[in-house]
């Protein structure tokens, strides 16, 4: 009998391991594709509950088979919604079934699974994808279940591991020594040396953190211009950059220079006329830019980009550490929720169900015999056969009823209304 | 109300400056608000109960409770905790307070360590011109004290950045210009009022002997701190002397003080020397 043995929950996707960029974007489905291809999953009888999970690192279906598996179903229907040939995406895909996809669903919600590990977007992205699957109907009392569990451990490894601490990009890194340099950007001027790309993405991120004013200063004046333009900020001639220094707080380098373009005698004069006031260097040319002789210029730090990796490195190996434990925490959760889910099946539920009955049957045959002393021994055992007789009888139809829940389609919601109506003990793990 | 009473309060005081360190502690490795939060009302109960065991002294023994080394040193750490209150309100630098409670712990430990001096009546210690130099010159050393405890906090800091290996404290300090500006106005105060003190203290000379200025030890060891913190507040106004430079100099500075509070007294003598028994 396929109720009174859990049910199978089944993860088929692909994600930035296992699939290159133009096949996840094909694979990808929008916030309306999902809601469409929920709909259709929704009217097919061989699937009970299902979830789409999709962002621009995975596409990810999570379904509850009636029968069977259904796996090649499934892919094909991949197939026709996204429009995509069987043969172009098929060895991309990962199939996860029961243990294996509860934990890759809570290493996707904590993040351990992300492109930049620790990222925390992602877990909104899981909620988003859940509150879709529940406004659409789609999922019902296990996906359900299982999403949440996947929330608290997610919620579990952000608040109790440094996963999500460290940062592993190298503007992020450099962001963060700025910031722990300085108690406000906002209010801090950072200068661009060259006006290339690199110039450009780092000011990008730094833009975001709303710097107070950008300089650039390039050997060809109109890059500059235009730079600055793109910027809002003020171009200046090259060799106007050691001026500059007395007026930035940041200077963030990368010419195509083969010598330094700024030397340890220039940041120091430059010092003496901003009144020692913190200089930091941020040195992503290759060769490198600013002269390191500058680091030993007091309240002057420069960071090439060696030093910037250095520390991305550590906070990767730092953030090893960390998934041991998080690692730990999601196989708890595996085998809390596998628990839960044998917890549901029918037979422990009947079970329980005439246990209860039993107890209550002697209690009260107990508390009535006792006051009955005039009794004899053979009226003593009828009245026990009663009560055990009304029991059984009461219970009858509703264990009918259970034993026969594969007909009805949520047998699941049966056996938590049972549970709940008899308050029954079965061992369940609190949320 | 008697002075057993003062010391049960004081003795509390002391238990619970000891849990706020270990708040503090835990606050240092994971990072937790709550831990930040318990150990700084802790440490403000201590306060409140140290207040209390001083007060209740002064009414049970109608003589303010520094008469002698440990009520001296008990004084001034209690005037250290009332500027870190001050100071962790106007700012935000929640692991100073790591310092302040281990300073704390340490110095009332040897308050409770040190023997009981006998306590002289001495009808000079009176008048609005001592105690505004007591109130005053201690908490200007509590401030600077603070100076010192954020000076070290930026050299850890300083150390990891300078060294490009961040590591221990960089997540758990404040940022070097936060360090710096805090380092600063605890500067600035404690200077301020250790001026003042210090001519409350010359005026109070002045009202008992009749002169301002009378070549006692203390007298020597305090003005030549005072010239000290002068010296680097005006290379820090007009040389630029701060970070790293002006960290080390708070430190230098405060050993000073504690040189000027104890050693002087123990070492050299002079007329503050019985408050040191």
């Amino acid at each position: 009998m396929s109720h009174s043995k859990t049910p199978e929950i089944i993860l088929i996707g692909a994600n930035h391991k296992t699939a290159p960029v133009e096949l996840r974007e094909k694979l990808s489905f929008s916030g309306e594709e999902t809601i469409a291809a929920l709909e259709l999953l929704k009217k097919d009888k061989d699937i009970k509950e299902s979830l789409i999970f999709s962002t621009c690192n995975r596409t990810e279906i999570l379904y509850l088979p009636d029968k069977g598996e259904k796996i090649n179903n499934t892919i094909n229907f991949i197939s026709q919604q996204r429009n995509i040939d069987i043969s172009e995406f098929r060895d991309s895909l990962y199939i996860l079934k029961n243990e294996d996809a509860f934990e890759h669903i809570f290493k996707v919600a904590s993040s351990l699974d992300s492109m930049v590990v620790g990222e925390p977007q992602i877990l909104g992205q899981v909620k988003e994808a859940y509150r879709t699957a529940v406004s659409s109907n789609s999922s019902g009392v296990y996906l359900n279940r299982l999403m949440h569990k996947a929330f608290s451990v997610a919620k579990r490894v952000r608040k109790e591991t440094g996963i999500g601490d460290n940062a592993v990009s190298i503007s992020y890194a450099a962001i963060e020594l700025a910031n722990k340099i300085f108690s406000d950007l906002s209010q801090k001027s950072v200068m661009l040396m060259g006006a290339g790309e690199m110039a450009e993405l780092a000011v990008e991120h730094l833009i975001s953190n709303r710097v107070k004013n950008i300089v650039v200063a390039n050997r060809t004046f109109k890059n500059a211009v235009d730079l600055a333009g793109k910027f809002s900020g003020q171009a200046v001639k090259f060799e106007e950059r050691q001026d500059a220094l007395n007026d930035v707080d940041i200077i963030i380098s990368s010419t195509g220079a083969t010598e330094y373009v700024l030397t340890k005698k220039q940041v120091q004069q430059a010092m003496k006329k901003r009144r020692h006031n913190t200089l930091f260097f941020i040195d992503i040319a290759v060769p490198r830019d600013i002269d390191p002789e500058i680091n030993n210029v007091s309240n002057a730090y420069v960071y090439d980009i060696d030093d910037l990796k250095n520390i991305v490195e550590s906070n990767i190996d730092q953030r090893g550490k960390e998934r041991v434990k998080a690692q730990r925490f999601i196989d708890e959760a595996v085998v809390k929720f596998q628990q839960w889910l044998e917890s549901l099946a029918v037979v422990p539920t009947i079970k329980a169900l005439n246990d209860k009955m039993s107890s209550i049957v002697e209690i009260e045959y107990n508390k009535t015999i006792a006051g009955l002393s005039h009794l004899s021994q053979k009226d003593i055992e009828a009245v026990r056969r009663m009560a055990r007789a009304i029991a059984s009888r009461t219970m009858h139809d509703p264990i009918l009823f259970l034993r026969n829940c594969g007909d009805h389609r949520d047998d699941n919601l049966y056996l938590n209304i049972s549970r709940q109506l008899f308050n029954l003990d079965i061992p369940e793990e609190k949320n | 109300m008697n002075s057993q009473t003062a010391d049960i309060a004081l003795q509390l005081s002391i238990m619970l400056y000891f849990a706020s360190m270990a708040g503090y502690l835990l606050f240092l490795f994971n990072q937790k608000q709550v831990w930040h939060k318990t150990a700084f009302y802790i440490i403000s109960a201590a306060i409140a109960f140290h207040f209390l065991s001083m007060i209740i002294y002064t009414a049970a023994l109608k003589q303010i409770p520094v008469q002698n080394l440990s009520q001296n040193l008990s004084a001034a750490s209690f005037f250290l905790g009332c500027m870190f209150l001050v100071f962790q309100y106007k700012s935000d630098v929640k692991i100073i307070g790591l310092f302040v409670s281990i300073v704390l712990s340490a110095t009332m430990l040897i308050v409770l360590i040190l023997p009981e001096a006998p306590i002289e009546k001495n009808s000079v210690l009176k008048g609005f011109w001592l105690y505004s130099h007591i109130v005053l010159v201690f908490s200007g050393e509590g401030a600077l004290a603070l100076a010192c405890g954020t000076g070290i906090l930026y050299l850890l800091q300083e150390k990891g950045i300078k060294a490009k290996n961040p590591g221990f404290f960089f997540k758990r300090l404040p940022s070097l210009d936060l360090l710096d500006n805090v380092g600063y106005a605890c500067l600035t105060t404690g200077f301020a009022l250790l001026t003042i003190g210090l001519i409350s203290g010359f005026i109070y000379a002045k009202t008992i002997w009749g002169r301002f200025w009378g070549w006692d030890p203390k007298e020597i060891f305090s003005i030549g701190t005072w010239f000290i913190y002068a010296a680097l507040l005006h290379l820090r106004l007009y040389s630029g002397w701060r970070g790293r430079k002006s960290a080390i100099m708070t430190i230098i500075g405060f050993f000073i003080i504690i040189f000027t509070f104890i050693g002087v007294n123990l070492l050299i003598g002079g007329h503050h020397q019985p408050f040191t028994k």
